[in-house]
């Protein structure tokens, strides 16, 4: 009975969860200004190191932006999962009533608010930077805004199984960069499609149906994987 | 029926049952191997195209089909265990990864010693290749991560989900590298599909080297499975026993001579 009392439903637990994950964010914001900072780092190296003719630049401006945005989203993981799990809030989040499904949703959705969507909006500066011509500047964030989130739900079922491990960082990469090249391939796939003045719906629409297989299985997924690592 | 598959799960029943299972396998599979060795190699007819090239599918194909079963096994053992909490389903996913990820290195290797007097070059970003690398990539993730825990039931857990989030991710994975080589590059039929369109003498030494390799990839599995049963069981009476017998009978000739 005094289970029912502290109980949430399904909207406001989603809520709770969101409000929690921005206000951790706003109270550390390394967390949400390093994962940019190296995007724009490793983005400014490749014609440092490539040379910087601008018809090479453009060239290898799709692949270099969502690539480095890919290692970039891989690197932000570590927060989503880390700190949580060595203060204990992790279990209190599994031993919660709430679906935990729910509460996973909510936990990476905020986390891709605070690392993910700012890389969207930066990715059309990165664009000028590498030469990249301007009408690929929409198809490249519109890539990205539904190629992130996928990123994100998959890179958290690799931080999810990694997390109770002490050093972690290069194994998640090793798990999680194979199955994230289905995003990476489309993604950059629709930027190479708008610069040849090729149809880009039909890849748009793949990466949405991606987003909506991920969105569905993923936190099943990061839910057992996190009943693995707590134990 | 499923009381013999019960009993399966047991990994004392596995060990017994595989002690006498293995001689037959043995002398089945060396006899496939030696009949699809000396046939394809000496005997079939060279290609009119490739000569005497081609001779690598029989090994190439083989492997390259092994390991895309591997997986598919790998990820119902972990899914049975998953499941049902049965050992001996992790015992045998956990020895497929290794084996698995080696059939796929056997059949980029031999792709690629095809390739280079055939298409002129090692490596290629084709469909298939790309496929079967990532597929590699994802046979070390499994270990990989299996390995980075300490706790073995911890470590089981973790690998069967990534197995099964691999299952998911793995058609997606082929699909979109198709579309990604088709807009790269022009489609070229190097595939050797057409089974039918090769004379007998070619394909039927094929079907020998491929029951051959199969044969090699289960005993693969058994040594390896009987090996993990005896570290994870060494407590128990019977492997004690086992192993109390082994010593003693190792000692037998050294005392009668």
């Amino acid at each position: 009975m005094s289970r029912s009392r502290f109980s949430l439903g399904v909207t406001a637990c989603l809520l709770a969860g969101l409000q929690r994950e921005l206000l951790l964010a706003v109270r550390s914001p390394g967390n949400t200004i390093n994962p940019l900072m190296f995007f724009v780092i490793a983005i400014s190296l490749f014609p440092l190191g490539g040379g910087a003719d601008t018809v090479f630049l453009s060239s290898i401006a799709p692949g270099v932006i969502w690539v480095t945005a890919l290692l970039a989203v891989m690197l932000s993981m570590e927060s989503l999962f880390r700190s949580d799990f060595e203060d204990g809030s992790l279990e209190q989040l599994l031993l919660s009533p709430q679906p935990l499904y729910f509460q996973i949703l909510a936990k990476v959705f905020g986390h891709w608010l605070v690392t993910g969507l700012p890389l969207v909006l930066l990715s059309p500066l990165l664009g000028l930077l590498l030469a990249l011509p301007a009408q690929a500047y929409l198809p490249l964030m519109l890539g990205l805004l539904l190629g992130t989130p996928t990123l994100n739900l998959i890179g958290a079922i690799g931080m999810a199984l990694t997390v109770g491990l002490s050093r972690s960082g290069l194994l998640l990469a090793v798990l999680v960069l194979p199955l994230s090249i289905p995003v990476l391939v489309f993604g950059a796939g629709v930027v190479n499609a708008a610069l040849n003045g090729l149809p880009m719906a039909g890849l748009l629409a793949v990466l949405g149906a991606m987003l909506a297989l991920a969105l569905s299985l993923a936190p099943l997924a990061i839910g057992a994987a996190l009943r693995i690592s707590v134990n | 029926m499923w009381q013999w598959f019960y009993k399966l799960g047991s990994p004392k029943y596995f060990y017994d049952m595989t002690s006498g299972l293995l001689p037959w396998l043995y002398t089945i599979t060396f006899f496939l191997l030696i009949v699809g060795v000396v046939w394809g190699l000496m005997f079939a007819p060279p290609d009119y195209q490739m000569g005497d090239n081609y001779r690598i599918i029989y090994i190439h194909v083989p492997a390259a089909s092994l390991a895309l079963g591997a997986y598919a096994m790998m990820a119902a053992m972990a899914a049975m265990h998953l499941i049902w909490k049965i050992k001996m389903a992790d015992i045998v996913a956990k020895v497929i990864a290794p084996v698995g990820g080696m059939f796929c290195a056997v059949a980029l290797f031999t792709g690629s010693f095809w390739g280079k007097p055939t298409w002129g070059t090692y490596w290629i970003w084709d469909a298939r290749i790309t496929s079967t690398l990532i597929l590699l990539f994802i046979y070390m993730g499994v270990a990989a991560l299996r390995n980075a825990y300490d706790s073995t039931s911890a470590g089981a857990k973790a690998a069967a989900v990534l197995t099964l989030v691999g299952v998911v991710n793995l058609p997606i994975i082929r699909y979109s590298v198709d579309w990604w080589n088709t807009l790269h590059q022009s489609a070229s039929n190097l595939s050797l599909r057409a089974v039918g369109a090769n004379p007998p003498e070619i394909w039927i030494p094929a079907f020998f080297m491929g029951f051959a390799l199969l044969g090699l990839f289960l005993i693969a599995i058994i040594l390896r499975a009987r090996n993990e049963i005896l570290v994870r069981e060494k407590r128990t009476l019977w492997v004690q026993d086992l192993l109390q017998n082994e010593i003693e009978q190792s000692r037998e000739p050294s005392h009668h001579a």
